[in-house]
């Protein structure tokens, strides 16, 4: 199926791979968000992820190691962001925007003995009978793992806030975080475990960019992906299957855009490169202009438990 | 049992100790931090904070690099600090940086090379202009739709840089540069040319116009309407709307006066130290200005000490490179440690520490 030599199962086969980093730091602070915390700190651990995996990957040989390491790495560094903000009571903002700041110094600093090097493969897993059908099987099923376990974090996500007791006590926090500790709900461990989460998956995502997509280290090589994934959960009014939905669509913009940057299109290598970040504000501004956004009702209130 | 304890009112003390608390225990963390990469740890922080300004071998030329570094610094902070007090985010300063210079510098070439004396003031202008029209994107998304200004002057950051690419490469590029990238040098331009105003001291306009600016921004706040206004929002926003303050007008001022600062930083650093609009031009200064804010607690005389302490902690940190081996980064992550710090120890200002439990039936 070719649209002006674009092949179209190629497209969203890479459009998948493109949106997946975005897709696991956004599904991750939906989580904190509904919690009721704001930590602005994604690109800043996406950043730390990256390059912990990458050098993880490379010194281990392992790529499943590198994402296993990535994930504690950010996990500790939000922990930071939680210790500031839940215990120390500071600023969501300022925090958050401290901890991209401390993550991008930190990352440069890890990162500087491996600029250059070629990172470990990630092997892809075609899952059996499926991935025969042609197109769709090598469209859909013949990804590398972390894609997969993407999309399962988000349907557990989904599953998780949904349905279980604990999902529940999570957005009762999130909503309202004096009726929730009137309740004798632990407001401050929750919300850390949530901001741990976030953490975790943002070093997921800042991986999956230096092992898969990239795939080596260069500094700064988020480059926005972890401010993107913010605007991404605005755009999903915090829902978490809508959160697919935007990853994609900005992945599929993005990939659309480097073809077309490959291609030799008449349009300035440089208008292309500033698009997904206009789409971004352009989406920002369509859902801002609806209104009656959903967002958690206590989202970046501080919570201090004698008042 | 520890516990915190809100003060009535925020301690005026500590308001002001926290950040020189902040600065040491960046020191000592630093330190280990350096330690832990097989450098000297105190030997590392002496050629950071005191080398750059007393040693005889190097003082000569860092010292007049202190303004240099700290006017562009000063101006950014300036007009953050105006916001961050309102409770709205600029993030993107950088992006608006950019445009000033790309706006300053355009004027200037447009009439390359005729010869004027209103062609520095009206590169000033253009570049604040700039800087303004850039920040007003966030500021009239935020006030008609409601838009969250910190991610959109975020990605306006990213959009700046490409329009920079872009212009270096085609727009503004030397048609005489051998087709190299990046504009002709303004230093070479005598009407356009952001020359020092004091042989080997460092202060260029753009130092002076960081020093008009604190003067500025000092009265704003504390004689005029308008900084009461500004103060009123952020710290209570009901009060504000029932006194009858126009959040529109709250948003649109804010996000443009620090919009027309970083574009005004730009310019100065294009005409001046920089010289030129090459692609990576910018350099960060509209994101340490954040942490040069916070430093200097939103309050003018502090954001120009700090911005003369973050000057230095740039100048050092070459230093340190130059002398140690130091990796660059280090200097980066020295600076956002100093923002943690600082918020970190923030919580003394409004809470103190009570020991013992709480006692039942007690104030709650």
């Amino acid at each position: 199926m070719d649209l002006g030599g674009l092949n179209l199962f190629v497209l969203i086969a890479s459009l998948m791979v493109s949106a997946t980093p975005i897709l696991l730091a956004a599904i991750g602070e939906t989580v904190v968000e509904k919690a009721g915390v704001l930590n602005l700190g994604v690109e800043g651990m996406m950043i730390t992820g990256a390059v912990v995996g990458f050098a993880v990957a490379i010194n281990t040989g392992s790529a499943p190691f590198g994402f296993v390491a990535a994930a504690i790495a950010a996990a500790l560094l939000s922990l930071t962001f939680g210790f500031l903000t839940q215990v120390l009571l500071s600023n969501q903002v300022a925090t958050g925007l401290g901890l991209t700041l401390v993550g991008l110094g930190l990352s440069a600093l890890i990162g500087k003995p491996y600029e250059g090097l070629k990172s470990v493969v990630l092997q892809p897993v075609k899952i059996p009978v499926l991935s025969d059908i042609p197109g769709f099987g090598r469209m859909l099923f013949s990804h590398d793992p972390m894609v997969y376990i993407s999309l399962i974090i988000v349907a557990g996500v989904w599953a998780w806030l949904k349905f279980t007791r604990a999902g529940l006590v999570l957005r009762a926090v999130g909503e309202n975080h004096e009726a929730a500790h009137a309740l004798g709900y632990k407001v401050i461990r929750i919300r850390m475990l949530a901001i741990m989460f976030g953490g975790a998956c943002a070093g997921l995502g800042g991986a999956y960019i230096s092992l898969v997509r990239v795939p080596q280290w260069t500094e700064g090589m988020t480059a926005g992906a972890g401010w993107i994934a913010l605007a991404i959960v605005v755009f999903a009014s915090w829902k978490p299957w809508r959160i697919l939905l935007g990853a994609y669509l900005f992945g599929g913009v993005t990939v659309l855009q480097l073809n077309l940057q490959a291609m030799g299109v008449a349009i300035p290598v440089e208008y292309l490169s500033m698009s997904p970040y206009l789409i971004t504000i352009a989406v920002l501004v369509f859902i801002s202009a609806r209104g009656n956004q959903n967002a958690p009702a206590a989202l970046a209130k501080p919570f201090h438990a004698s008042n | 049992m520890i516990r915190l304890e809100k003060r009535p009112t925020p301690s005026r003390l500590l308001t002001g100790l926290t950040p020189i608390l902040a600065v040491l225990l960046t020191m000592i963390v630093g330190g280990l931090m350096f330690w832990i990469l097989g450098k000297p740890p105190v030997e590392a922080i002496r050629i950071i904070f005191w080398d750059p300004l007393f040693d005889p071998n190097f003082a000569a030329y860092s010292r007049p690099q202190l303004l240099v570094k700290a006017g562009p610094l000063i101006l950014i902070a300036i007009g953050l600090s105006m916001g961050f007090r309102a409770g709205i985010w600029n993030i993107g300063a950088e992006g608006q940086y950019i445009m000033g210079a790309i706006f300053g510098a355009a004027a200037a070439l447009a009439v390359y090379p005729k010869e004027s004396a209103l062609i520095f003031p009206a590169m000033i202008i253009a570049g604040a202009f700039g800087g303004w029209l850039w920040a007003m994107i966030p500021a009239i998304l935020r006030t008609r739709f409601n838009t969250n200004e910190i991610l959109v002057s975020l990605m306006l950051v990213y959009v700046a840089e490409s329009i920079l690419a872009s212009v270096s490469q085609g727009l503004l590029k030397n048609p005489e540069g051998y087709g190299f990238p990046g504009s002709r040098n303004l230093q070479q331009y005598p009407s356009a040319a952001n020359v020092e105003i004091l042989p080997n001291s460092g202060m260029h306009w753009g130092v002076v116009a960081a020093f008009i600016a604190v003067i500025f921004a000092y009265v704003l706040l504390t004689r005029h309407t308008r900084g009461f206004e500004i103060r009123l929002t952020g710290e209570a926003p009901k009060a504000a709307r029932f006194a009858g303050v126009n959040p529109t007008r709250i948003i649109v001022f804010c996000l443009g006066l620090s919009g027309a600062l970083a574009g005004m930083a730009g310019m100065f650093e294009v005409a001046g130290p920089a010289g030129q609009i090459t692609i990576d031009f910018n350099s960060g200064y509209g994101f340490t200005a954040i942490i040069v804010a916070f430093l200097g607690r939103l309050h003018p005389i502090g954001i120009l000490l700090a911005s003369l302490l973050m000057a230095l902690t740039y100048i050092g940190g070459e230093l340190a490179q130059l002398m140690l081996g130091l990796p660059g980064a280090s200097i980066q992550l020295f600076q956002g440690m100093l923002l943690f710090f600082l918020l970190a120890t923030d919580v003394f200002t409004n809470y103190r520490i009570k020991l013992g439990r709480t006692k039942l039936g007690g104030s709650q």
